[in-house]
């Protein structure tokens, strides 16, 4: 029963990082039928950024650990979010009208510019994320839950909530939901096309960032390439619960970190041994291939036929 | 002579001379190659390694218009077909030209066995469950240790040899390699325009409509697949020869984008944009190697560059091999 209670709660928080990263990758295909491979990268500079200015202010400005853990977060997701608004500026908008394959061919070199100017700034060996304040372990119901682990719920549905409302409640949200409905009748409309998908690359990658700085302090760790297989992660997430829904990308991103962790137990047991915990990235893609060719649309995506995506596509 | 023959016979005799200055640089090269120092005959080896890959992955993609992020799968398969069958691990020490029949067919079935599953897939998706694919051939070679030695990958392969001739010296591997991709050039390009090859780009141009005029676009699809995973694997199969080790390493994510990455940018759909595309993104690196890990931040802002500037490639299909030989022999 402890175990499970443990379990559980491990789950929900990688499922809540998962989450944070899913939401972008389902932000910008919605509004712009893209795959951003470069979105990985977005968490990875989180991590970094966050780290940078946390250093600054714990070692030069001598600001108690909590306190700058708040403030460089807060920081950082921000940055990163202009970081993510520059990149589509210069290496997705000239090419918005072009075949659908430049977008995402770009956000390939994009992503391996960004990781290999970490590499150079940071050096290619992973670095430790170091916990600015003592981690508090509480008992609950025979499981113990950490205040780190308190701390990424408590963020993570923070940032959730705040997508929420902003996409449904507020003044922006409706124009991003009029682009991604159809640009070109937005554009009719005299709707700011431009300064939504402006909007998109700011908050998608600030919320990655911030599931990138959850992460490296869960962690401890972060490395220039990390992005790369959470990214993916997160991808299939974004994927198993239907792309281009915002709940969707919650909900898939809880899934697998469900069947991640219950996967990672239950492998070596079920197969006595044979396949073991490495095979849990094996798990995540088997669950990507086989939603793609059952529900290619995901548990909560418009059932649409294959000839309305074709449609959709605008080629 | 009709009006539009008249028309394109009537471009100045410079285009005839520039052909024949392309033609003539490309014999110069092979036949300097052979006194180069080992050093550049192994980038020119890898280099033909590469064009070889594009060369296959291009039957899918460019031919067929279905985006493969996974075809780096194929090329281990080859690699590690090799690596187990003519080495000590297995002890099986079989003959260099059975190896490459073997990969071939082995590489012809993985093919088929991705081909079935993601047949109504197209797009986006298509290009997730092939990274996927990619990904889990991976980590399976990264995990079975018992039979590929896992991440340390296996060494000690034997000398290739063909009819007795040993091929070792990276010379050899690079008159082996020219006839290996010369002959896949020609079956490219036979194979595009013969009945099947019409079929890949009807299905490229129009999926529904080329299924509507009676094109059996399974059966097309899954020619495209298994011929391309064949010309991989067999690049795979040489690759183990002339490296005699194989690594997980040398199969990841970022090796399958590098030769996507080839063909979009010498020019889709093309052989001789496949050519430009690999010496621009094997051969530069290689220029720039002693500028270290900034060669690899430079690679990503060309691509990027370069997709922006020229999304036809360098090489656009409008000048491909075709026209190349035309203007050469004046038909």
């Amino acid at each position: 029963m402890g175990n499970l209670i443990q379990q559980t709660v491990n789950a929900l928080t990688i499922g809540s990082i998962y989450a944070l990263i899913a939401l972008g990758y389902t932000m910008v295909y919605g509004v712009l039928r893209m795959i951003n491979f470069a979105h990985g990268e977005m968490f990875m500079l989180g991590a970094y950024v966050a780290f940078l200015i946390l250093s600054m202010l714990v070692g030069d400005v001598g600001m108690a650990g909590a306190i700058a853990l708040t403030v460089a977060f807060v920081v950082a997701v921000f940055l990163v979010g202009f970081i993510g608004v520059g990149i589509e500026r210069v290496a997705y908008k000239p090419l918005r009208n072009s075949t659908r394959l430049a977008p995402m061919l770009s956000s390939l070199g994009v992503s391996l510019s960004l990781v290999t100017g970490m590499q150079i700034l940071a050096g290619p060996q992973p670095v430790a994320f170091p916990s600015f304040f003592p981690v508090v372990r509480y008992e609950v119901l025979g499981g113990t839950i950490t205040s780190m682990q308190i701390g990424i719920l408590v963020a993570a549905f923070v940032l959730m909530f705040g997508l929420h409302f902003l996409v449904n409640r507020s003044r922006i949200g409706i124009i991003v939901r009029a682009v991604s409905e159809s640009r070109p009748t937005a554009q009719l409309l005299g709707i700011n096309v431009n300064g939504a998908i402006s909007m998109v690359f700011f908050v998608g990658p600030l919320l990655g960032a911030a599931g990138g700085i959850l992460y490296a302090s869960y962690y401890g760790i972060m490395s220039p390439t990390m992005g790369a297989v959470i990214g993916l992660k997160a991808f299939t997430a974004a994927i198993l619960g239907g792309i281009g829904s915002i709940p969707g990308a919650m909900l898939g991103a809880f899934i697998l970190a469900f069947v991640e962790v219950g996967g990672t137990a239950l492998l070596p047991v079920i197969t006595h041994g044979v396949l073991g915990t490495e095979y849990r990235d094996v798990l995540t893609f088997a669950i990507l291939i086989l939603v793609l060719l059952v529900r290619p649309a995901g548990i909560l995506g418009e059932a649409v036929s294959e000839e309305s995506i074709v449609y959709k596509r605008e080629f | 002579m009709s009006v539009a023959e008249s028309l394109t016979a009537a471009r100045p005799r410079s285009s005839r001379a520039v052909a024949f200055l392309v033609f003539a640089i490309a014999i110069a090269l092979i036949a300097a190659t052979p006194f180069l120092p080992n050093y550049y005959i192994r980038v020119i080896d890898s280099l033909l390694i590469y064009i070889l890959l594009g060369i296959g992955l291009n039957i899918v993609i460019g031919y067929t218009g279905l985006l493969d992020l996974g075809f780096v799968a194929f090329y281990a398969v080859g690699a590690y077909s090799y690596a187990l069958l003519a080495s000590p691990q297995l002890d099986l020490h079989l003959p260099f030209l059975l190896i490459l029949v073997v990969a071939a067919c082995l590489g012809a079935i993985t093919g088929i066995l991705l081909g079935i599953p993601v047949l109504r897939l197209r797009g986006d998706y298509l290009a997730i469950v092939t990274l996927g694919f990619g990904e889990i051939v991976r980590i399976i070679i990264n995990n079975v240790d018992w039979l590929t030695g896992g991440p340390k990958g296996i060494a000690r392969l034997d000398k290739a040899s063909i009819l007795g001739i040993q091929i070792a010296r990276p010379v050899d591997f690079f008159w082996l390699l020219l006839v290996v991709v010369l002959l896949a050039g020609l079956l490219a390009r036979r194979l595009e325009r013969s009945i099947l090859g019409k079929a890949w780009a009807a299905i490229r141009e129009d999926q529904d409509a080329a299924r509507g005029i009676g094109i059996n676009t399974t059966n097309a699809k899954l020619a495209a697949f298994a011929t391309s995973a064949t010309i991989g694997s067999i690049a795979g199969a040489i690759f183990g020869a002339s490296q005699r080790f194989v690594s997980p390493e040398s199969f990841t994510l970022q090796e399958s984008v590098l030769i996507v990455l080839m063909i979009v940018v010498g020019g889709i759909g093309n052989i001789l944009g496949i050519v430009a595309g690999a010496a621009i993104l094997i051969l530069l690196p290689e220029v720039l190697r002693e500028f270290a890990e900034w060669r690899i931040l430079f690679l990503g802002l060309l691509m990027i560059f370069l997709i922006i500037v020229r999304p036809a490639g360098i090489v656009p299909r409008s000048f491909g091999p075709d026209k190349l030989i035309r203007r050469l022999f004046g038909k």
